[in-house]
């Protein structure tokens, strides 16, 4: 049985479509990432899973069950952690993992068992009696999973877990991630970051409120047809417009202090040698490069246009 | 469906912290009511006392002294004499140095030997129609006084004597004091509930509740359950300050109007609720609660203004205020020592009240995030 099950939905606001026509799959058990920038529908497609939104078109089932009809059941299923951090700013660390625990009908004993567990993952046992409103933008982030992990859920579902999170908390929140993932718990991450994508099992990339891709990290990657190249030299600037004007380029792209070129049929030494030449010594250093998500991203939305 | 006792308890208990962390919001709602009760208690007063009285006295004799010694004599009236001109008696109206005018005549004094009719003249200022009309009734019963004095039978076909029940002094602040619990209560409620739920939904807080499964008459009665004590306390606090302050009499059972205070409570809470499910943000629940409650409560409660004497159109509309049978309630049983069985028709009406308010928020409860 698949997890989640989506089919053709569609969710519009205004007239204006969020989400298109999406169908996806998450399996049993797996960490899967819905990867796309921001205004993407990452958010929409989220809520609709956890029954916070009705679809305009199409079913979206959680563990067989369909989000319109067994609304109840799903909520007690799924853990939700939202994009923004929702809880009680004025309560303390303890207060408001107690009081979901309460929503949720955790009994009493599981209830400290789990409360020892989160602690323990989480390192927040030392501020459990510090006001949420009081903590660092990681320590939020993780009372915020722990909350929705406190009903010990079969499915996490989080709305960018780490958007605005240190880089450091960030790789702790991973870690913590992967952790979870191996007590049983299928987890459905959304992501602004493409470098987060390759630490998913599976991952969908989102845009404009469809799904342009979806298989793991590494097929994904390779699926990338045209041949990748880094280049070094004196103005990135001018270097990206030089090349975004040859015939044989498929697209460039600023990275940092470097340019990628995707080229759509492998250069020869020969042509670089011109091109060392036309650019006016202004290209210092050539390399072939595997693309990364983001190449992959940028070039999926290209297709688009 | 069943409702879970353990997490409406869940929900109260966190909103309870809400309140008792928020010190700022506490002392408002504790203070507000005092000062309110106090400004209306003070300043909107109807009685008139210590009127300015002009006394142009032509006759300038013992019996016209006599009769300005009766009015100096009464503690509505501060008559000084004018030695001015007639024609200028309007400037004392016009620069506000009196409030009413008495021209005594030459023949005063003979007339009244002879035993015949002797009109003196009264100019009143009716720039303040109310305090004009009370001010003319004083003035005849100031003149019946000294008729009674000086012994002369009235050829009158009947004696006009009332007596006044129940506020023999027609002291404003006992009317008002009732009035004001009624206001300040369904003000505090519906503004507290109000915003407690659109703080949910402002903070985001409201989706992080929606994922749970929780049921919307759990949420609803979770919250309200603090803020049913809150006001409560509030009630207390009014009532106690119309006793001591303002020394309101209590005839009435206070069992009965603990009960009943409850009950108008519910109704306050519920249409906060019902503000609730519409207002998106605390800044537009504040604004609308304040617009439902405060005007319409002041204006078409009996609060200020008789409802009898209103146009027939608004009159209907007053049925939907819940203040105008709470004050009928308070009034009743502070004032006259109404018991429950001479109440019933308002506690009808607002317990209808209560569960149309709340049967309606109910329904539109939002259970997810659509709007």
């Amino acid at each position: 049985m698949k997890v989640i099950e989506i089919t053709d939905y569609c969710k519009r606001y205004d007239g204006v479509a969020a989400v298109e026509g999406v169908t996806l799959k998450v399996e049993y058990g797996e960490l899967f990432g819905l990867i796309g920038p921001d205004g993407a529908g990452k958010t929409t497609l989220l809520r609709a899973i956890c029954t916070l939104l009705t679809p305009d078109e199409g079913k979206i089932l959680v563990m067989g069950k369909d989000v319109t009809q067994s609304i109840m059941d799903i909520r007690s299923l799924v853990g939700y952690m939202p994009q923004r951090f929702s809880l009680y700013q004025d309560l303390s660390v303890e207060q408001n993992l107690r009081f979901f625990a309460d929503l949720f009908g955790v009994t009493e004993g599981k209830r400290e068992r789990r409360l020892l567990q989160l602690f323990e993952f989480s390192r927040l046992a030392p501020f459990k009696k510090r006001k949420a409103g009081e903590l660092s933008g990681g320590m939020k982030q993780k009372l915020s999973l722990s909350c929705a992990l406190i009903h010990t859920p079969e499915i996490l579902v989080l709305d960018e877990p780490t958007y605005g999170v240190d880089p450091i908390s960030r790789q702790e929140f991973w870690e913590i991630l992967r952790s979870i993932q191996k007590e049983k718990t299928t987890i459905l991450v959304s992501t602004a970051y493409m470098d987060e994508a390759d630490l998913c099992d599976r991952v969908a990339l989102m845009h404009q409120g469809k799904i342009t891709m979806v298989g793991t990290p590494e097929k994904i990657k390779a699926s990338f047809h045209y041949h990748l190249y880094r280049l070094e030299g004196k103005d990135v600037r001018f270097l990206r417009d030089f090349f975004q004007k040859l015939p044989s380029v498929r697209s460039t792209q600023l990275f940092g202090d470097t340019v990628h070129v995707s080229f759509c049929k492998k250069p020869a030494l020969s042509d670089w040698k011109n091109w060392q030449r036309d650019s006016r010594g202004n290209l210092k250093r050539w390399a072939s490069q595997p693309p990364s998500m983001e190449d992959v991203f940028m070039e999926s939305t290209e297709k688009e246009r | 469906m069943s409702l879970s006792k353990d997490r409406i308890s869940a929900i109260a208990r966190k909103e309870f912290f809400h309140i008792i962390y928020d010190f700022r919001t506490l002392f408002i709602i504790f203070l507000m009511p005092v000062v309110q009760l106090i400004i209306f208690g003070y300043a909107l007063n109807l009685e008139i006392q210590r009127v300015d009285m002009a006394v142009v006295d032509l006759a300038r004799s013992t019996q016209s002294r006599k009769l300005v010694g009766q009015f100096s004599g009464s503690k509505f009236f501060r008559p000084f004499f004018y030695q001015g001109r007639l024609d200028d008696l309007e400037d004392l109206f016009k620069s506000r140095e009196a409030k009413v005018a008495m021209v005594i005549p030459f023949d005063f004094e003979r007339k009244l030997q002879n035993e015949t009719s002797v009109q003196v003249q009264f100019l009143v200022d009716a720039s303040d129609a109310n305090a004009a009309i009370l001010i003319r009734n004083y003035c005849n019963q100031v003149i019946m006084d000294y008729n009674e004095n000086r012994g002369v039978k009235l050829p009158l076909p009947f004696d006009l004597r009332s007596t006044i029940l129940f506020n023999p002094e027609l002291k404003s602040s006992h009317f008002f004091v009732p009035g004001v619990i009624a206001m300040i209560l369904i003000m505090i409620s519906a503004l507290l509930t109000s915003i407690t739920i659109s703080r949910e939904k402002e903070t985001g807080t409201m989706e992080q509740i929606l994922v749970s499964p929780v049921r919307p008459l759990e949420i609803i009665s979770g919250k309200v359950i603090p803020y049913i004590v809150l006001a409560f306390l509030d009630a207390a606090v009014i009532l106690l300050v119309g006793l001591v302050v303002f020394k309101v009499p209590f005839k009435g059972s206070l069992f009965l109007l603990t009960g009943l205070t409850v009950l108008y409570i519910l109704t306050a809470l519920s249409l906060g609720l019902l503000i609730s499910t519409q207002a998106r943000t605390q800044q537009v629940a504040m604004m609308m609660a304040l617009l439902i409650t405060l005007l319409p409560t002041v204006m078409l409660s009996g609060l200020v203004f008789p409802i009898a004497s209103m146009p027939k159109l608004l009159q209907y509309l007053t049925y939907l205020i819940p203040a105008r049978y709470f004050l009928l309630i308070v009034r009743g049983i502070m004032l006259k020592g109404s018991v429950f069985s001479q109440l019933l028709g308002p506690c009808f009406f607002l317990a209808l009240l209560t569960l149309i308010l709340l049967g309606v928020s109910v329904k539109r409860f939002n259970m997810n995030l659509e709007r």
